[in-house]
């Protein structure tokens, strides 16, 4: 801040608690008694009066004892302007400080886990109870405490995958992040409701869950030109562009017509955010070995 | 009876208004509190509707207990205090009669407003700019009628809960427009003027004053008057009531940055906040100290008369968290306090303890005076009220202490290997009991606002109550 706004702060701060102290020394300095007395000080307001009773000693001692650890705190803190106290204390290096020791302790435990390969430590159970940890305090949020996902967060433990269930691929997800991303199809003039409707029911048909055998057929000539590009001419998906398969029954958005239908409509944004900044390499090693635990037993 | 011309009259229809208000309002502010307090343990109780959703109904809670409820009994002692100790009557009869309409129709759209999820999204200060404008236009009236009463008194002194009282009427318009300042871009939706840490500042300064001069400087103003009365002892001393109403009102709007510690906020702020509050722990002290003096040759009333059992509690509750709150203003302490339930536990500690019981007792004094009465219409309703409101304060406020302290050491406990122990809803699992005692609490506690209402229906309905509008003045 400016030098002009921190003496206002400053001095206003300070003024305030000698103020105080001020007011404190003089009213105790014009008491007529030093005990409790009958004086009274002659006013009366709808019959209530008030003595002239000195201030209570114990609560004037307690008043000067937090003024002192006050201007106390103001010497050796920052907190009066651009002052930045004696300590040279600021929350920044505090926080950089616990950080600093926390990964002094932590450290060796980690590098000693990162130097054995994911395959292997996953069948590791004690590094898998630290891999559990890790995921329940920085995963569960979205794919659930036992990674079994939700509307939306992608299953952990059933062996399906988007990118890719190799040790690096799933190293790489968790480091980088990914973005899914899935076109609104339906908004595309090229595409009107009945071609929506008959795409939809060719999904369907993988699974036996249509008796539209017509809108399905329809809905197949389509899905060549509107959705293979990514999801592949035989629907299986694309793992290096994380189009999913739509053969397999599992659905990250929903496997009901409606939901289908809504997904191709309106599309979907799938975000998974990268831990890079989050978590050290080493604790990202860990986490993936736990992830491909889960689906490598 | 002869009537001369010169002879003062004070108006007490306004005061009657508001002080039936007071617990009409109570038992609604405080029903909602409980439902939403019985969401916490059964969620299915948002009866998956918006309008009954926790986000949208827990501020019309805070906003109908804090202004309709703490609002209608500042108004209605207040009005009735300013007059008797002033020896003057209102200046304005139309003005009160404005005011307390004009609180009512805040009030409603409040009610309204806020389930429908209209909010500016600014902790007790939620309501919408339409609302912020009437809310302004009330409040500058009353500080014309309460200020305009105070010029004209008979008395040469100002008496000292008019000062409390007047603190907390300037400091609520400037704390009101300051914070609410916004632009409308439509009839129901603003911006505040301000951003990022600056917009939180502006707002725990507005929020932690609302709590300093709205429930703390207000109520001292009804304490300083209310205990005196029902004691019928002089006031402990007059030099502690200066010492400690300067001090009090000069550090308190300070204190705001304490619950921003360990924010954005710059350092030297949040150490100001801290510094300040720890010192504002004497100045509150001395308003407890002056209320419980006052008593000393007078103990033995509180044998027989609960109201003044309401009082006393009260002053008990005003030191416990007055005490506390300056404890968890220390930045250590507050990064284990910090976002759990101690602080509702702190909040409650006040509101439920004092704000409340100290506006209880003040209403239980005032009705029958207002209704030509001697006393209420039960005495032995007055002291089962007292009863519930205590033990329902004393089950909340110890519910959320258990729960807050687990809360704030689960978030922080680590394994070996530094990874955090507790998942965060492992922490909500084990505060689910804490949850269900609370809710207890407040059904408890809003018994007895219960008994109240039906103790304040048999009073006003006896043979030989009348409502007065006009009183003479009989000294």
């Amino acid at each position: 801040m400016t030098s002009f706004w921190s003496y206002w702060t400053s001095i206003i701060s300070l003024g305030v608690i000698f103020g105080c102290v001020w007011l404190l020394y003089a009213t105790r300095k014009s008491q007529t008694s030093d005990t409790e007395t009958e004086q009274k000080m002659g006013h009366s307001f709808d019959g209530i009066e008030e003595y002239d009773n000195p201030l209570p000693k114990w609560w004037f001692h307690m008043f000067m004892a937090t003024v002192v650890f006050g201007l106390a705190y103001y010497f050796l803190y920052p907190g009066l302007g651009n002052y930045k106290g004696y300590l040279d204390w600021t929350s920044t290096g505090h926080w950089e400080q616990e950080i600093k020791e926390a990964n002094e302790k932590y450290e060796p435990i980690f590098t000693a886990l990162a130097a054995k390969p994911v395959e292997e430590l996953a069948k590791d159970a004690e590094a898998m109870k630290i891999g559990q940890r890790l995921f329940a305090n920085n995963c569960s949020l979205c794919h659930g405490s036992t990674g079994r996902g939700a509307l939306g967060f992608p299953n952990l433990t059933d062996n399906n995958w988007l990118y890719g269930g190799d040790a690096a691929t799933i190293k790489e997800t968790i480091t980088h992040g990914r973005t899914g991303q899935m076109p609104a199809k339906g908004l595309n003039p090229a595409m009107n409701k009945a071609d929506v409707s008959n795409l939809t029911h060719y999904l369907l048909s993988f699974s036996d869950r249509t008796d539209d055998i017509k809108a399905a057929k329809k809905g197949s000539q389509m899905f060549q030109t509107a959705c293979a590009a990514c999801h592949g001419a035989d629907a299986k998906g694309n793992k290096a562009a994380g189009a999913p398969d739509l053969t397999d029954n599992v659905w990250l958005y929903g496997s009901t017509a409606a939901k289908i239908n809504q997904t191709i409509t309106f599309g979907r944004a799938g975000m998974m955010p990268a831990q890079k900044d989050m978590l050290d390499e080493n604790k990202i090693h860990v986490l993936t070995a736990y992830v491909y635990s889960l689906s490598n037993k | 009876m002869s009537k001369e011309i010169n002879q003062i009259t004070y108006n007490y229809k306004v005061v009657r208004q508001f002080a039936i208000m007071t617990v009409v309002w109570g038992i609604i502010g405080m029903a909602v509190g409980v439902l939403i307090a019985a969401q916490l343990v059964w969620p299915v109780l948002n009866f998956d509707t918006p309008w009954l959703s926790f986000g949208r109904i827990r501020p019309l809670h805070t906003n109908a207990v804090i202004f309709a409820f703490g609002g209608s009994a500042l108004f209605a002692t207040s009005l009735y205090v300013v007059q008797r100790t002033c020896q003057a009557r209102l200046i304005s009869d139309s003005l009160a009669s404005f005011i307390f309409w004009g609180w009512q129709l805040v009030i409603v759209g409040a009610v309204v407003t806020l389930p429908m999820g209209l909010t500016s999204a600014k902790e007790y200060a939620e309501l919408e700019w339409p609302i912020d404008v009437l809310i302004t236009v009330v409040w500058v009236a009353y500080a014309v009628l309460f200020f305009g009463t105070i010029m004209k008194r008979k008395a040469k002194h100002i008496y000292v809960a008019n000062w409390f009282f007047g603190a907390f009427i300037i400091t609520v318009a400037i704390l009101h427009i300051g914070n609410s300042l916004a632009i409308p871009v439509t009839m129901w939706k603003s911006y505040s003027i301000y951003a990022g840490t600056v917009d939180a500042m502006i707002q725990w300064w507005y929020g932690h004053n609302a709590v300093g001069f709205f429930l703390t400087a207000g109520f001292l103003g009804i304490m300083y008057y209310f205990v005196p009365k029902q004691t019928n002892r002089p006031i402990y001393s007059y030099r502690l009531s200066i010492v400690h109403f300067w001090a009090l009102i000069s550090l308190y709007v300070w204190a705001g940055s304490h619950h921003l510690h360990y924010s954005a906020l710059p350092d030297w702020a949040q150490s100001a906040g801290m510094v300040m509050s720890l010192i504002l722990l004497a100045p509150s002290w001395g308003g407890m100290i002056n209320g419980m003096m006052t008593l000393s040759g007078a103990w033995h009333k509180l044998r027989t008369d609960p109201i003044l059992r309401f009082l006393v509690v009260s002053l008990s509750f005003y030191g416990m968290s007055t005490f506390e709150g300056p404890m968890m203003a220390i930045k250590t302490v507050n990064a284990l306090s910090h976002n759990t339930d101690w602080t509702v536990g702190h909040v409650h500690s006040g509101a439920l303890g004092w704000v409340a019981m100290v506006s209880i007792g003040a209403i239980y004094h005032l009705i029958p005076k207002l209704f030509d009465l001697k006393e209420m219409y039960s005495i032995s309703m007055i002291n089962l009220h007292f009863w519930l409101a205590t033990a329902g304060t004393v089950l909340y406020i110890a519910a959320m202490w258990v729960n807050g302290i687990m809360q704030g050491l689960m978030w922080r406990a680590v394994n070996e290997d530094g990874t955090l122990t507790y998942s965060f809803v492992e922490s909500l699992e084990a505060s689910h009991m804490g949850y269900l005692v609370r809710m207890i609490g407040g059904v408890i506690f809003l018994a007895g606002m219960l008994v109240m209402a039906v103790n304040v229906w048999l009073t006003v309905k006896q043979q030989d109550a009348k409502a007065l509008d006009t009183v003479t003045e009989t000294a």
